[in-house]
């Protein structure tokens, strides 16, 4: 029996020593009408061996791509030695460290994370993690309304990933808070800030934005607490080795920060798991949702650390907690400090300048294909807004007969862009992967114009 | 030692470095960090070393018994990690097309329909991250459905005091007061309580089943009857589905919506608090509802639904599909245990705990519910022993980790005195469940003889016993060293 160790002399002396004729006799509390009969959709179980090739197989069926997809999640080179640690079973195999004693292996790790997330954003504390940066993204609109004495209105720029929006949406909507959505501008791509904005408890920024794009965090962040409301950075944690800290934003610094922690270590694995962070400044630490990790001492005064501040959690506060969220993305985290930890201020660094000075390039070449231009003129980090004079889908479509995935069709999302792709080229991508891509366009996109529509392979 | 302990300035861990950097020049100088984060500076070795020695600091399945009740912490499949972790699986993008992910789509949705199967729902959706993300997008869809019928005033959520926290935090979070009901002196749910809190203002009654008493509610049809006939729903809190896995399903008993935890029935790991993965089923009401993205299969085509596929559903909770690669985990364990292998474990969980507990009860040990059959989990009160010795059940807890076990919930469910509530899965052989009697029996010993000894506990692990109101109340959440110290 796979997974259960019992032999039929183990079962009738358990049998034996409970005062039953069987294990069906077990199961005497439950009405005999409700028993379940032969479970009709799931199949026969199969050896590890059959499992394996059946998994294999599916895998060489999904292949290998030459991948210039961001929005939100990012190829990144992942040391070989983080997933070999955080898969060892002593992090793998561990419950939530309430008994701290039996956990201090964890706690210490997770104390670690908390630290080298302060420095990253340049705030004061930070929790043990979250789900993923979108459902952050909402735990901080909440937390912002909660600190905020009157206002239930929070303002999120239409520069933040649309489904962090949609995601947000779905989490506050039975609260009474009001999501008031910003424009942005259709030259730089930047949000525009409203001449009346009315009252609002918090403002979402995002750097860089779903375009790519570099907003004016000062000012953006200045103007938030000029209306006397929170400042809450939507960032990435890659490009902060480089880009100014939250905190240091503005005169005073953000007030919260979140976002994705995918980028430190997590495989893209067709979306999780990858993990939420959030920190923030000191005086906002009772409101924050999730577990927080304290160091302290133990009876002989000898340093250790335990989980604190847990009167705001469910399991305390029940109805009245801060969250209902129990869990973190522990293992998630537990790679992602070896990979902060392995990277060090240099690599991280090099490897937001690498994405970025690979998108530059990409970029530059594309739009000097005709039919091919950038859609908003200002800075961008690792991602690109291009706009095509052709069918977006159409396009990848073609590259991808190539071997290609050119980037995200956002002409949905955004229908006042037209055709338009959201292209991304991190450091792992050669110079002869640029080339590829940017002959494929180059010829897809002449072949159309010359003999539309074209055929492709499927 | 903190990693910060061994950084030394200029250390690099050389391999792992990308050949070339690139300039940032044509970037903003007032948008540029003006100085680096202070993140470790350390070798490859440094690292490895440093994290590997974190590690031998747990407990864990792999190296411990593990009976906390109301976790299912079982043995963790490494079959599962190896083959979600195929190098195909972890390259692909989130957002590549469904037609590049029909391997990753097909092994989902083939997860997707047994879940259906064994819990007995129309539909299941495995976009939540986590039990109580699973629990939010069951209320959540409650709320929605009553919604929609224009049905506004119904805007209570009824809890069993014997709920975990997250059921009252979630409900609250779906903007619903909440109202707890009472347990009666059998451990079951107070059926004259019940009637008397449901009418037109319920929303629904949040249950888990077996209950965190660790009883099978005998009477769940009449408590179907009461909250259906008030128009309210039914919600499955599935923390507790490893006991009744293929023996009963949900959907039988009556249902309209379940969250399950893949952490604790399917065998994902709990990886030191997440990542989980709390799918949501639900009956044919609540089918417009369900959280999206969730797999379609089209004559043979799987794709991800979208808002157009299911305009009325709650939405997304995630930027992507949920926790997929912990999804992945639970479909090769299904795949490895199959129909039968699910039934069994009902069977085998239940096995394991009803001989623990009628040994614990030879041993002198007191149950709190002694007339009622356990389910996969059952409780001990040690009331009797802490007036007579001053040894709590924290204290019985910490000294059990000197003996090598971790210990079992301590102080869940909160309405029964001084408990351990104490699960020992299926997994777990005859010897290892002898083995931690006879530590209990040696405490219980302890206690009654030298209770200083056990009120110490433990001596033998990295730390002794934390003081969690100086961590309280000194907050240390971040390392500040001297030199970096405002």
């Amino acid at each position: 029996m796979p997974f259960i160790p019992h032999t039929e002399e183990d079962v009738s002396a358990m049998l034996g020593a409970i005062g039953a004729a069987s294990i069906e006799d077990l199961f005497d509390e439950i009405p005999p009408a409700l028993k379940t009969g032969k479970l009709k959709d799931v199949p026969d179980g199969l050896p590890e061996m059959a499992v394996a090739r059946l998994m294999q197989e599916r895998a060489s069926r999904d292949g290998f791509w030459s991948s210039f997809i961001g929005a939100g999640v990012y190829e990144h080179h992942i040391p070989a030695a983080i997933w070999q640690i955080t898969t060892r079973g002593e992090f793998y195999s561990a419950y939530t460290p309430y008994q701290a004693e039996a956990s201090q292996g964890t706690l210490q790790l997770i104390y670690e994370y908390q630290t080298m997330m302060t420095r990253l954003t340049g705030l004061d504390v930070s929790n043990a993690s979250l789900y993923d940066g979108a459902s952050a993204l909402a735990e901080a609109v909440l937390m912002a309304v909660r600190s905020h004495k009157t206002s239930r209105r929070v303002l999120i720029p239409k520069t933040v990933h649309p489904i962090y929006r949609r995601v947000v949406d779905t989490t506050v909507r039975n609260q009474g808070i009001e999501l008031v959505e910003l424009d942005y501008d259709p030259a730089t791509g930047k949000t525009l800030l409203p001449n009346d904005p009315g009252s609002f408890a918090g403002l979402a920024i995002p750097q860089p934005n779903f375009f790519g794009v570099l907003e004016d965090v000062h000012a953006l962040t200045d103007w938030a607490h000029d209306k006397g409301a929170l400042a809450i950075a939507l960032v990435n944690p890659t490009t902060l080795a480089v880009l100014e800290a939250p905190g240091q934003w503005g005169t005073k610094g953000a007030d919260i920060a979140v976002g994705e922690g995918q980028p430190l270590g997590a495989p893209m694995a067709s979306g999780g798991p990858y993990f939420g962070f959030m920190c923030c400044r000191q005086g906002f630490v009772r409101q924050m949702p999730g577990r927080i990790v304290g160091r302290t001492v133990d009876l002989d005064g000898k340093p250790g650390f335990s989980l604190t501040l847990q009167a705001r959690e469910q399991h305390i506060r029940r109805s009245k907690a801060t969250s209902n969220i129990c869990t973190n993305q522990g293992l998630v985290v537990t790679a992602a400090t070896q990979y902060m930890a392995l990277l060090g201020p240099q690599g991280l660094a090099k490897v937001a300048s690498a994405s970025h000075a690979n998108t530059v390039a990409l970029a530059g070449r594309l739009a000097a294909i005709p039919g091919v231009t950038r859609a908003f003129a200002s800075p961008f980090f690792h991602e690109v807004v291009l706009k095509l004079n052709d069918s977006a889908k159409d396009v990848l479509r073609a590259l991808r007969a190539q071997g290609i995935l050119g980037g995200l069709d956002i002409s949905g999302r955004y229908p006042e862009l037209g055709q338009a792709i959201l292209v991304c080229a991190t450091e792992t991508k050669t110079a002869a992967d640029l080339d590829h891509y940017v002959q494929q366009m180059e010829r897809i996109l002449s072949k159309r114009r010359e003999a539309p529509p074209c055929a492709y392979k499927s | 030692m903190l990693i910060f302990d061994h950084s030394r300035r200029g250390r690099t861990a050389a391999a792992q470095l990308p050949a070339a950097g690139g300039s940032l020049d044509d970037l903003p100088a007032n948008l540029r960090r003006k100085d680096a984060p202070a993140l470790p500076e350390v070798s490859e070795l440094d690292v490895v070393r440093h994290y590997t020695r974190l590690s031998q600091k747990n407990f864990s399945i792999d190296t411990q018994f593990y009976p906390l009740g109301s976790c299912t912490m079982k043995y963790n499949p490494r079959a599962c990690n190896s083959l979600a972790m195929l190098p195909q699986f972890l390259a692909r993008h989130p957002a590549s097309p469904d037609e590049t992910g029909q391997g990753f789509l097909a092994s989902m949705y083939e997860l997707q329909e047994m879940l259906k199967d064994v819990t007995g729902m129309s539909g299941v959706s495995m976009a939540p991250m986590a039990g109580a993300h699973g629990e939010f997008a069951g209320v959540a869809m409650i709320r929605a459905y009553h919604d929609a019928r224009g049905d506004t005033a119904r805007r209570e959520i009824i809890v069993p005091d014997a709920a975990h926290g997250t059921n009252p935090a979630t409900a609250t979070m779906c903007g619903y007061t909440v109202r707890e009901i009472p347990t009666d002196a059998t451990g079951s749910v107070d059926l004259a309580a019940l009637k008397a809190a449901v009418g037109p203002h319920t929303a629904g009654l949040m249950l888990t089943n077996p209950s965190t008493l660790g009883v099978f509610e005998k009477t769940i049809a009449d408590i179907q009857k009461i909250v259906h006939d008030a128009g309210g729903l039914l919600y499955y809190d599935g923390a507790n589905l490893n006991a009744i896995l293929g023996k009963v399903r949900p959907g039988d008993m009556g249902f309209d919506v379940i969250h399950m935890n893949l952490h604790k029935t399917f065998s994902t790991p709990h990886g030191g608090g997440g990542p989980g993965a709390g799918p949501v089923g639900v009956a044919e009401r609540l089918l417009p509802f369900m959280p999206i993205p969730l797999v379609l299969n089209e004559n043979g085509f799987y794709r991800l639904a979208t808002e157009a596929d299911l305009p009325q559903s709650i939405g997304r909770l995630s930027a992507n599909m949920g926790n997929a690669g912990v999804l992945m985990r639970a479909y090769i364990y299904a795949r490895l245990l199959g129909g039968e292998g699910m039934q069994r474990v009902a069977e085998y969980a239940t096995l394991n705990a009803n001989y623990l507990m009628v040994k614990l009860r030879e041993a002198g040990f007191e149950l709190a519910y002694p007339e009622r059959r356990a389910s996969h989990e059952f409780i001990v009160t040690l009331k009797k022993l802490k007036d007579a010795t001053g040894v709590t059940a924290m204290d019985f807890a910490k000294r059990l980790l000197d003996y090598g076990y971790h210990a079992p919930t301590t102080y869940f469910p909160l309405l029964v005195p001084e408990c351990l509530l104490i699960e020992p899965t299926e997994t777990e052989s005859r010897e290892t469940l002898d083995g931690f009697i006879e530590a209990m029996k040696t405490i219980k010993h302890e206690a009654e003889t030298t209770a200083e000894l056990v009120k110490g506990a433990p001596y033998s692990l990295p730390v002794r016993r934390l003081d969690d109101v100086k961590a309280a109340r000194e907050l240390d959440l971040a390392y500040k060293p001297a030199a970096l110290a405002p």
